[in-house]
């Protein structure tokens, strides 16, 4: 396959996820979107890796940077799931747009 | 049998601020979960200042052995990080602003009957991933870093159990942090893609060498520009640069107001270093393309940053628009840190390093003067709860005055030397329209400033509250009519107050003798030069 159709598959993904987070209303859904657009970027990682491998270069850097985000999304969510968890336990809702005691 | 795998070498001595930010954080939590006894009292604030202090102390001695090498910098873990001056005088600042945190949380806590380690553990973390960003020579390092500081950050401004707006500070921040973070990795691949390399210093020899499939990344491929751009949105955030300030007002105001300062603070200096060292050691060939971006950037936060903040009524709320319009005057020096010529970039870096020192200090002091007069419950911040603090509070007012008028930029403070550092750099840059309109926009800006302290200074006295508020809470109506608020008397703790006099002391010395350790930030301003 062309490095072209993993691309658009990623960036097909991000709009999508960046999509989710401005327009969904469910805390849990944004946190869901997020990540889908983490992923968008694995997909890039791993796509480009076997490119620039493919032209001789040695580095395996882009599998393992996958790597990385996919442990970093998961502290991210484990906190964001927290947090949504403290407002529902305050507010019995997680409503995002029931965010909004600070305006200005 | 099983291969030889080649490890790095790992010189820790080198590495001491950042194993006893990130280790002293586990050894936190452990010590305090095994000696239960430890958790309320100042032991986990000393444990974070001594971790502080102790990793401050091992910078001389680091500084030394940068010395020691001709090419100025030490490359560690593979080439992963780099260690050299400006990662040092980044640490410096960045660890001073730990413990100012916690000089201010420890009071804080007891206050609120929130006491225990989780905030200081937080604080060590968060500063460990600020020193990574400092350091970083590699963008996944770069990128680590980021999370690092930011998740420990998302969950600190949350962390004030019994005020919604904490929950719905951290949630805000938190959702607008993932979503930025994930812009800043998608700039990641993208430059990846294009250059095959995430070593900043690999990076800089692809931009314009002709890589294996015959093409010549920085002329060839739109996709560097679209990466570094995407790169420039997550820092913008970290840093709070406009257009991507739009969290800051919030976050700010409904954030623990220690954390808020440490995030004013640390949060922004990580970001900072990371920035510099991204756009200059990577991509500093490509100034052409970036330069511009970042100076219409810092135009918007400048310009932003000081006439918005004109219709707060919010003390926390006002602070908040004056970091985005201290953030667009660094950004005036990171622009003319990438100039061509040599000297005005050094010129610019170390003017941006002299504004992250001056900045820090002037803006944790301000959050310890606003941690003080918030009262219990971390509520009064409104600039009522201002009017007459100068009868109140002499000290504490005589104090923010000093702060304030060096963050308006009035000359004699540090501030002043700062903002004047910046727009010398772009003046010596040619960049006439950056230079004048950040100078008019810091007349603008001074109005803010001016207001809380006329509100100190000037206003009536008596602090009044609403007849019915009044019957509510045990309250003795003076004999004029006005009622004052029984918790009315600032509590004024040793340790802060002393803090904050430490931070004013900096401010004024620095204001008077700007070059006590000018030669510590030229040779940190030189390490970006080729």
């Amino acid at each position: 396959m062309l490095l072209n159709q993993y691309l658009l598959l990623a960036a097909a993904l991000f709009c999508i996820g960046v999509y989710g987070v401005l327009t969904r209303k469910n805390g849990v859904m944004v946190l869901m979107s997020i990540e889908l657009i983490l992923n968008a970027v694995n997909i890039n990682m791993v796509a480009f890796g076997v490119h620039n491998a493919e032209a001789g270069a040695a580095s395996v850097g882009g599998a393992v940077f996958a790597l990385f985000i996919i442990a970093v999304a998961a502290a991210e969510v484990g906190v964001g799931l927290a947090i949504v968890l403290l407002i529902y336990r305050n507010r019995r809702s997680i409503n995002v747009a029931d965010a909004s005691l600070m305006k200005g | 049998m099983l291969a030889q795998v080649a490890t790095p070498e790992v010189p820790w001595s080198l590495l001491w601020p950042f194993l006893l930010m990130a280790l002293g954080a586990v050894a936190l939590v452990t010590i305090t979960s095994l000696v239960t006894e430890l958790r309320t009292r100042q032991f986990p604030s000393l444990f974070t200042i001594a971790m502080a202090v102790g990793g401050g102390a091992s910078l001389p001695y680091i500084w030394g052995r940068i010395g020691e090498i001709p090419e100025r910098r030490i490359l560690v873990l593979d080439g992963a990080m780099s260690i050299d001056y400006f990662t040092i005088v980044a640490a410096a600042i960045i660890l001073s602003a730990v413990v100012f945190a916690a000089i201010f949380l420890d009071d804080y806590l007891r206050r609120e009957g929130l006491d225990g380690p989780e905030w200081y553990v937080l604080i060590m973390l968060s500063a460990s991933g600020g020193l990574m960003m400092a350091a970083a020579e590699d963008l996944i390092v770069t990128f680590l870093g980021l999370e690092i500081l930011s998740i420990a950050v998302y969950v600190l401004a949350a962390l004030h159990l019994r005020r919604a707006e904490s929950q719905e500070a951290g949630f805000k921040y938190f959702v607008l942090g993932a979503l930025s973070s994930a812009f800043f990795l998608y700039g990641i691949a993208l430059v990846y893609g294009a250059t095959g390399s995430t070593r900043l210093s690999e990076i800089d020899a692809a931009l314009f060498a002709t890589n294996a499939r015959g093409l010549v990344p920085a002329e060839d491929s739109s996709m560097i520009l679209a990466g570094m751009a995407l790169l420039l949105v997550g820092f913008g955030f970290k840093v709070s640069a406009a257009p991507f300030h739009l969290w800051t007002p919030d976050v700010y105001q409904g954030a623990p107001t220690p954390v808020v300062g440490f995030m004013a603070s640390a949060v922004k200096v990580g970001g900072f270093a990371g920035l510099l060292r991204v756009f200059l050691a990577g991509f500093g060939r490509l100034g052409d393309d970036w330069r511009p971006v970042v100076g219409a950037m810092a135009l918007l936060s400048i310009v932003i940053g000081s006439f918005l903040a004109i219709r707060q009524d919010n003390v926390k709320r006002m602070l908040a628009y004056s970091s985005i319009s201290h953030a667009g005057f660094i950004l005036i020096g990171l622009f003319a840190a990438g100039s061509r010529n040599a000297e005005v970039a050094q010129l610019g870096t170390r003017s941006v390093l002299f504004y992250l020192f001056a900045y820090t200090v002037m803006v944790v002091g301000s959050f310890g003067v606003v941690t003080l007069v918030g009262g219990r419950g971390d509520g009064k911040h409104d600039l009522s709860d201002y009017a007459g603090l100068a009868q109140r509070s002499p000290i504490l007012a005589g104090f923010f005055l000093v702060l304030l008028f060096a963050q308006a930029g009035i000359p004699f403070t540090s501030g002043f030397l700062a903002k004047f550092g910046v727009i010398q750099a772009a003046v010596r840059d040619e960049a006439y329209v950056l230079a004048g309109v950040a100078m008019v926009a810091a007349v603008v800006g001074a109005y803010l400033y001016l207001r809380i302290i006329k509100t100190m200074f000037f206003s009536d006295g008596a602090h009044t509250v609403p007849v019915a508020a009044a019957l509510d809470t045990n309250v003795e109506a003076t004999p004029d009519g006005a009622v004052i608020a029984p918790d009315e008397q600032i509590s004024l703790p040793p340790a802060a107050v002393a803090a904050i006099l430490v931070a004013v002391a900096i401010t004024l010395l620095w204001g008077f003798a700007p070059n006590i350790g000018g030669d510590i930030l030229r040779d940190a301003a030189a390490t970006f030069l080729r």
